[in-house]
């Protein structure tokens, strides 16, 4: 069992991710996410320092077109693709106001 | 298998008027009524509107008009890919029934040249994986023997070209996810450059490493698909600007003079006959003029950790998504913040989840530089070690995946042992650079082995060049 990682840090990186899981679920994932941290160990004693961080392959440009008005996705076939449409919006539980 | 028609060969019988369309497209849909249930190379088999628009390309070969590039082909889709009023599921529960409301850039690309969709194909759940086991709706098997995986992610779309199902078909390929399948069924896959297709409608993994490519019978084949899905598209912020070439051009024209390069360095890990056969790849290769150099990638044997990480950190941002809202499933809760805990533990399956909360961790504060930030340098590392093998060598030569085909469950019980598969993929999706597998010889249990051309950024016609080589070279293997 690795000891990069506890039941408790990923417990909470679950909350974090909105994933509910279950305790032998917790206790799992705790196994195999440490086997991998265990793995990602050979990058430890790198010295990285100096290097610049690459975050994508091609050439960051700022892509502009002209500001012309184009077609967009149809709204109803947008929102009949929704769990719950409702009046044109997006129905959703209570977000405020609940005693949590 | 000789009797299976190419694409070209489809495309040209096509255009002349000496082949039908719908013809054609009843032998694949034959196919697909004789094996597609033990197979399971599809999520949808699109039988009604293939067999309409197959009387469409033949109408208008028969009216004079040209159909297009692709004329007349079948083709395969892997499900996650958007097409318009059809489902797109990524073998996700959480995306059950999903129609999109509009097409991606390639599925309109390929519709224009006169292509025929017959189906939307499996894959491990959001693309997550290296065997197709990780479906929502059930694994896809090797054609070449039902006991072994087919490879993943995009097992379905391997699978329906090795098994006559699609001439051409898509996938994506974020860590190997096009090339390692292409191997274990023992088709051509590709790769292309980062930017080079549009990713518009292309269900997001991880954006930066995410790029769709053709499996082929044929490297002149994939020649043709490319030059169908290449090109700029101002839907894309990532697409490459740069025109396109004629990627049939060096096809016939050998590799003499051309250097290909070892890498001395390279992680150990492939199975001796797998190892064989990229020896006697090379052995082709310099056989028929090629000068093979010895070349180093030092940050290589990184990739996987680098990997690992940069791609479940994307994922865990691109798939924060999925939470009830908008699309997909969801399941009532009394208050949002539980509809979306609710919705996201039913809807993903355990590799996704495991990928999200690795992702997750690699993010968070404390761990962000330790992880992420140094994964990024890597990434950096590996770059500039390929830039610098480039200017000793055109292309460089690997084994595609470090074995054949395997059983299903055989990597299924300890998640980093399914990872190692893409040892040798996932350094190219990390620079951007193009890649191909093509079929050379058998090894064991006389299952097809891949060889990996890797090429630098935009390299794809020499890539081509010397995959076809190969091909011409794998004909006379014992």
């Amino acid at each position: 069992m690795s000891e990069r990682l506890t039941s408790d840090a990923v417990a909470k990186v679950a909350r974090l991710a909105r994933l509910d899981l279950t305790p032998d679920e917790i206790r799992l994932a705790t196994e195999q996410l440490g086997d991998m941290l265990d793995h990602f160990a050979d990058i430890d004693a790198l010295d990285l320092s100096g290097i610049a961080p690459m975050t994508q392959p091609y050439r960051l440009v700022n892509v502009m077109r002209e500001d012309v008005e184009m077609a967009c996705l149809d709204r109803d076939e947008v929102l009949a693709a929704a769990p719950q449409p409702e009046a044109g919006r997006f129905r959703v539980p209570p977000t405020t106001g609940l005693e949590l | 298998m000789s009797e299976r028609l190419t694409a070209s060969a489809i495309v040209a019988g096509v255009r002349a008027g000496t082949l039908s369309a719908v013809d054609v497209l009843e032998q694949h849909l034959a196919a697909i009524d004789g094996r597609e249930t033990e197979v399971h190379a599809f999520n949808l088999v699109m039988a009604d509107s293939a067999r309409a628009r197959a009387a469409e390309i033949d109408a208008a070969v028969a009216a004079g008009h040209d159909p297009g590039p692709l004329a007349g082909v079948p083709v395969a889709l892997k499900d996650n890919m958007c097409t318009r009023g059809v489902p797109t599921t990524c073998s996700s529960k959480i995306l059950e029934g999903w129609k999109p409301p509009y097409d991606g850039t390639v599925v309109s690309m390929l519709r224009n040249a006169g292509a025929i969709t017959v189906g939307k194909t499996n894959l491990d759940e959001f693309a997550m994986g290296s065997s197709t086991e990780n479906s929502a709706f059930g694994p896809t098997r090797n054609p070449l023997d039902t006991s072994r995986v087919p490879g993943g992610s995009s097992g379905g779309s391997a699978a329906a070209v090795a098994a006559g199902f699609a001439a051409l078909s898509f996938g994506s390929d974020t860590g190997g996810s096009i090339r390692q399948p292409a191997a274990l069924c023992g088709v051509v896959g590709v790769k292309p450059t980062y930017g080079r297709v549009s990713r518009y409608g292309l269900v997001a993994f991880a954006s930066s490493l995410d790029q769709i490519g053709p499996f082929t019978q044929t490297v002149a084949d994939a020649a043709l698909a490319l030059q169908v899905i290449c090109g700029h598209d101002p839907m894309d912020s990532t697409s490459i600007p740069e025109s396109v070439p004629v990627y049939s051009a060096a096809l016939d024209r050998g590799v003499e003079g051309l250097r290909v390069g070892r890498i001395r360095d390279l992680p150990e890990g492939a199975d001796a006959d797998v190892a064989e056969r990229v020896e006697q790849a090379f052995d082709a290769l310099a056989a028929a003029g090629a000068m093979i150099v010895d070349v180093e990638v030092p940050a290589f044997t990184y990739g996987l950790t680098a990997y690992y990480i940069i791609a479940p950190a994307e994922a865990s941002s691109n798939l924060a998504r999925y939470d009830g809202v908008r699309y997909g499933m969801r399941v009532d809760a009394a208050d949002t913040d539980s509809m979306y805990m609710a919705t996201r533990s039913a809807g993903f399956g355990d590799e996704v989840k495991r990928r999200i909360m690795l992702g997750t961790y690699a993010l968070s504060a404390g761990y962000y530089d330790a992880y992420y930030g140094k994964a990024l340098r890597i990434r950096r590392l590996m770059a500039d070690d390929f830039a610098r093998a480039y200017e000793h060598a055109d292309v460089l030569l690997t084994p595609t995946s470090p074995s054949v085909a395997f059983p299903f469950g055989a990597k299924t019980d300890s998640p980093l042992t399914m990872y190692l598969c893409d040892t040798y993929t996932i350094p190219t999706n990390l620079t951007g650079e193009p890649a191909i597998s093509v079929p050379f010889g058998s090894g064991a249990y006389g299952l097809p082995v891949g060889v990996q051309v890797l090429a630098p950024s935009l390299g794809e016609p020499v890539m081509l060049q010397v995959a076809a080589e190969l091909e011409r070279a794998a004909g006379g293997l014992s």
